[in-house]
């Protein structure tokens, strides 16, 4: 911070600033953990962020006035604010809820370029530091660099993944483990060799390297572990920001990086526990994934019984509670807005309809609640796993609409299973149990379903959109 | 085209093979119809349906001739006369009792089809007419219970006081089982249930019944769905708990058989004994010897002490309407089977398990019994071999050891200490503001609802935008290709900065609570609070 002997100049200014902004951040995901107090949360996010921009630029206008060359920065600065707040309102205007996840794996990467940027800035730079400092600013800006690139590249190719751009089964190069170790060992490597002699195309490199482990560490986890991916990326965007803080040593940077970093890590830790698999195993691109063998208990034993729509709504009619249990298939077939519709025209009945939501379904953390909410579901309706799990026994009818492996009995009974121990939705406890399935392929992760031979269980083939709307003119 | 006869049963039975909406269905498999006249009578089926549904309604000797005959109980001696040769016969009929039947219709020239030997397997539940029977037979029992019974099965908080609900015990947890468990809990009883197998535990808490295990070393797992008969040490437990049962409970229904023995005796006298006056036991197995000492075959009877005991042999026969629409279904079903061709074309393909087991005679020859069919309705033990190595290969996962954790705080406190005490300012102050700012993040964040994940992604995702700041801080540099990156910067954190935080805004405007006075969610009452009805 430069040194100044006033009262109120523009960087106390800033700096003060700085921290009402931190703190009206923490408040904003304080304000999330409910759904009363979330909007007033987002309002003080907004708060936070206005102040903070607003008392950087007080800073960058007061440094640069008189500058000629600095001024033009400022011109740079307001039209790259314009462009980039326009593309970014468009963006949220147009995006579908099904969507999001895509959308949000891109924005990811856009953190991570521009930390990348800006560490390549900071070692462009002059700093008129020597000695340890110096070393010091080298490691931050090769640090940030290479957490930008892993972040920018890994975002991109979540982002393909999603958006099924790129195909979903995991890319199983062989000796993948010892490649991203021994890229992480080059990259400490690099590190100490440019403290030394902070050459420019150590930097080339060392942003190479980056970039291809990113996109290797993330090509290489398959698409049902996209939630945790996305969550990951969430954190190490944070961790970029972070870096930036100490380059540039701007404590706000710091604060709301750490806070950002963490908070994604505590989600991809929540859903790894959800899925009963390792943290590690996950982020270090499927580690602890066995190939899945075919137990001799994976035979079918039973044969499946169809069901047509009719018959479903005459169980429905009859039914005195619902657990309506979505996956992610639902919003591909775009099946939320009928299926709010059965909602509400059975409560009218009295039939007690509820949704049960497995931490994973989705491809985003909390995913199905949104896409249910934007279909008019009213929220206090949705109930998480661990609530509902269960109330399954006591239940008429459970729709397993789009669901596969969150509703898989093989994972509490056979100890083989590729999913064994993860929790489950208990579905088939219930008195009857209708299954949406468009033909009786495997699911996501490739497991036999002996959900499907139950005898408390139908299968209700063909689109789920035009199953539940069937279903609706059936009542 | 084959002609299907349907004929009236010999009285008392009330029951007919097939109902208007099954002859529909017979009819679309490509078979012509013929019913006697009056078959469906005792079961509120009149002639006029028949016709309507596509049926001939004939005589019965008519009915008997035809190339298919559809009987509800096996058929007498006149009958058997009565019948064609080269016909198929399809009726309940006993065969592991009746050898000289099986003798008889062979000898007349018929293919005699047992509705009551169709094996237990999952593909052939459709036609299963025991456990559809039996199903009737469990929801019928309750009813004779209830009617036999002085008091209400459900509770009751009344002005004129307070009514406890009636405690049911049902022994056996198959099919009639459960629908007793099922149909008196529904009337508000408290029900527990005993069977052999603890398999059926799930089972009979979903119904709404309490399962009472017994506790012995052996366990039983059926591997042809039925249950086997026990061994001395589970007898003398089941013992004791029916006799604690049975000095408890108002209403006792017995439904354990085994195949080919005589009926399990569960309830003593002296358990009899030990019940209140008012009390009512059904005997479902009165029929093959009774469970229940004191029980008569086809009767009711008062025990000194008041005790009602009812040994009803008829019970699905009761419901006639819905024992013949189930059993006629039941018979639809296998002859679905049986025409392939949905041509009225009757083919019996014996490399088929389930037609091969319900053929119990042929022209000239007696059939039964057929091969055993493995059923395995139970899963696999969990001690045999199989899961040796991949179970091997997936230790279970040990929560941290305390010293572990404590190792690793410690690794992690001396790193923070040695960076702080070694690094020049002002990097000391960067950590500490680094490690709170985690500290924080980590209980704000664990406290956000699982709902809300997604909002929170996005919004820490446009707070992570406050890179910009650096971006910004940098773009006034006099070097030109930092001013033009920097730029770049400025712009993608502006984009997720505006999107993000709009985007969420827009999420966050979804989600609505539903109505304040919403519908009362129906079922949800226990049976004490239940208002009467």
């Amino acid at each position: 911070m430069p040194e100044t002997t006033a009262l109120l100049t523009p960087a106390s200014i800033a700096g003060a600033a700085y921290i009402v902004a931190a703190l009206l951040f923490i408040l904003s995901l304080a304000g999330l953990s409910k759904h009363e107090t979330a909007k007033a949360g987002v309002g003080y996010g907004i708060a936070g962020m206005t102040i903070a921009l607003i008392a950087t630029v007080g800073v960058v206008v007061s440094d640069a006035w008189g500058d000629p060359e600095a001024m033009v920065g400022l011109g740079l600065l307001v039209a790259a604010v314009v462009v980039g707040g326009a593309i970014g309102l468009w963006r949220a205007r147009v995006v579908e809820m099904t969507g999001m996840p895509e959308l949000i794996a891109l924005l990811h990467s856009f953190v991570g370029l521009a930390a990348v940027l800006v560490g390549w800035n900071g070692a462009l730079e002059e700093t008129g530091m020597t000695g340890a400092l110096l070393d010091i600013h080298h490691a931050e800006v090769f640090i940030g660099v290479f957490i930008g690139a892993v972040t920018f590249t890994g975002s991109i190719v979540a982002f393909l993944k999603l958006s099924a751009r790129m195909k979903s089964a995991p890319l199983m190069l062989p000796g993948k483990n010892a490649l991203n170790l021994g890229a992480l060992v080059a990259f400490v490597a690099l590190t100490a060799w440019y403290v030394i002699t902070p050459e420019l195309w150590l930097l080339v490199v060392v942003t190479a390297l980056a970039l291809a482990l990113g996109w290797h560490l993330v090509a290489s986890i398959g698409g049902g572990d996209m939630p945790v991916v996305i969550s990951m990326l969430n954190s190490y965007s944070g961790w970029a920001a972070a870096a930036a803080g100490f380059l540039l040593n701007n404590d706000l940077l710091i604060v709301t990086g750490a806070l950002v970093g963490s908070s994604g890590a505590y989600l991809s830790y929540i859903m790894c526990k959800a899925m009963n698999r390792s943290f590690i195993s996950v982020i270090a691109g499927g580690f602890g994934i066995a190939a899945p063998t075919s137990s001799s208990s994976a035979e079918e034993q039973g044969e499946i019984h169809e069901i047509t729509a009719t018959d479903a709504a005459a169980l429905l009619r009859d039914a005195t509670s619902v657990i309506i249990t979505p996956g992610y298939g639902m919003a591909v077939a775009q099946a939320q807005h009928p299926v709010a519709d059965l909602t509400a025209k059975l409560r009218e009945r009295g039939v007690d309809v509820r949704f049960g939501i497995h931490p994973v379904a989705g491809r985003l953390p909390g995913h199905m609640n949104v896409l249910l909410a934007e279909a008019k579901v009213p929220y206090d309706i949705v109930e998480e796993m661990d609530e509902i799990n269960d109330d399954f026994a006591g239940t008429s009818v459970v729709l397993v609409i789009g669901a596969n492996d969150t509703v898989n009995p093989a994972a509490a009974e056979d100890p083989n299973s590729p999913i064994a121990g993860m929790p489950v939705l208990r579905v088939w406890e219930a008195s009857d149990v209708i299954v949406f399935k468009r033909s009786m392929a495997a699911g996501y992760a490739g497991v036999a379903n002996p959900l499907f031979t139950r005898d408390n269980a139908q299968m209700l083939f063909g689109d789920a959109k035009e199953r539940v709307d069937d279903i609706l003119r059936a009542l | 085209m084959s002609r299907i006869g349907i004929v009236t049963e010999h009285s008392p039975e009330t029951r007919v093979a097939a109902t208007p909406a099954t002859v529909r269905q017979l009819v679309a498999l490509g078979y012509a119809v013929s019913v006697e006249a009056g078959a469906g009578a005792r079961s509120s089926f009149p002639d006029e349906a028949y016709l309507a549904s596509g049926a001939e309604v004939t005589t019965r000797a008519a009915a008997l001739g035809s190339e298919v005959v559809l009987m509800v109980n096996a058929p007498t001696d006149a009958d058997i006369a009565a019948l064609s040769p080269g016909a198929t016969v399809i009726g309940l009929l006993a065969p592991a009792f009746k050898p000289e039947l099986l003798q008889a219709l062979a000898d007349r020239g018929v293919t005699a089809l047992a509705m009551d030997a169709v094996p237990r397997i999952s593909r052939a539940q459709s036609m299963d007419v025991l456990s559809s029977m039996a199903n009737i037979a469990g929801y019928r029992a309750v009813v004779e219970a209830a009617h036999e019974f002085g008091r209400f099965f459900t509770g009751q908080v009344t002005a004129a006081g307070k009514v406890p609900p009636a405690k049911v015990l049902v022994a056996g947890a198959g099919v009639a089982g459960l629908a007793a468990i099922g149909a008196a809990s529904s009337l508000g009883a408290i029900v527990r249930a005993t069977d052999p197998r603890p398999e059926v535990a799930d089972q009979v808490k979903s119904i709404g019944g309490e399962y009472l295990k017994v506790e012995v070393a052996e366990q039983m797992q059926s591997t042809d769905g039925y249950a086997k008969a026990t061994s001395e040490d589970y007898d003398r437990r089941a013992a004791e708990i029916y006799s604690e049962q049975a000095a408890d409970v108002d209403i006792i229904i017995t439904t354990a058989l085994i195949p080919g023995r005589p009926a399990p005796k569960l309830i003593t006298a002296a358990d009899v004994a030990s019940m209140r006056s008012g009390s009512v036991i059904v005997d479902m197995a009165a029929g093959q010897g009774g469970n229940v000492a004191g029980s008569v075959a086809g009767e009711r009877i008062v025990t000194p002490n008041g005790v009602v005991i009812l040994g009803y042999t008829d019970l699905a026969s009761r419901l006639p309407t819905q024992a013949s629409q189930l059993y006629g279904t039941n018979v639809v079903n296998l002859l679905k089977l049986l025409t392939p061709g949905k041509d009225g074309e009757l083919v019996l393909d014996f490399d088929d398990v389930v037609q091969r087991s319900v053929t119990v005679a042929q022209p000239g020859e007696v059939t039964w019994p057929p091969p055993p069919v493995q059923v395995s309705a139970a899963p696999a033990p969990a001690a045999s071999a199989g899961p040796a190595s991949p179970a091997a290969a997936k230790p279970a996962k040990q929560p941290m050891t305390p010293v572990k954790r404590v190792l690793l705080v410690a690794v992690g406190i001396a790193a923070l200490f040695a960076v702080n005490a070694i690094a020049p300012a002002p990097l000391p102050q960067h950590f500490t503001v680094l490690v709170l700012s985690v500290v924080v993040g980590f209980y704000v964040i664990g406290k956000v609802a699982h709902a809300l994940h997604t909002p929170l992604m996005s919004v820490t995702n446009a707070i992570s935008g406050i890179i910009v700041v650096g971006a910004m801080l940098q773009i006034t540099s006099d070097v030109p290709v930092v001013q033009v990156l920097a730029a770049v910067a400025v712009l993608l954190a502006s984009i997720n900065i505006f999107g993000g935080f709009a985007v969420t805004r827009r999420m966050l405007a979804m989600f609505s609570r539903g109505p304040a006075a919403g519908p009362a969610p129906a079922g949800r009452s226990t049976s004490a609070d239940r208002p009467g009805n």
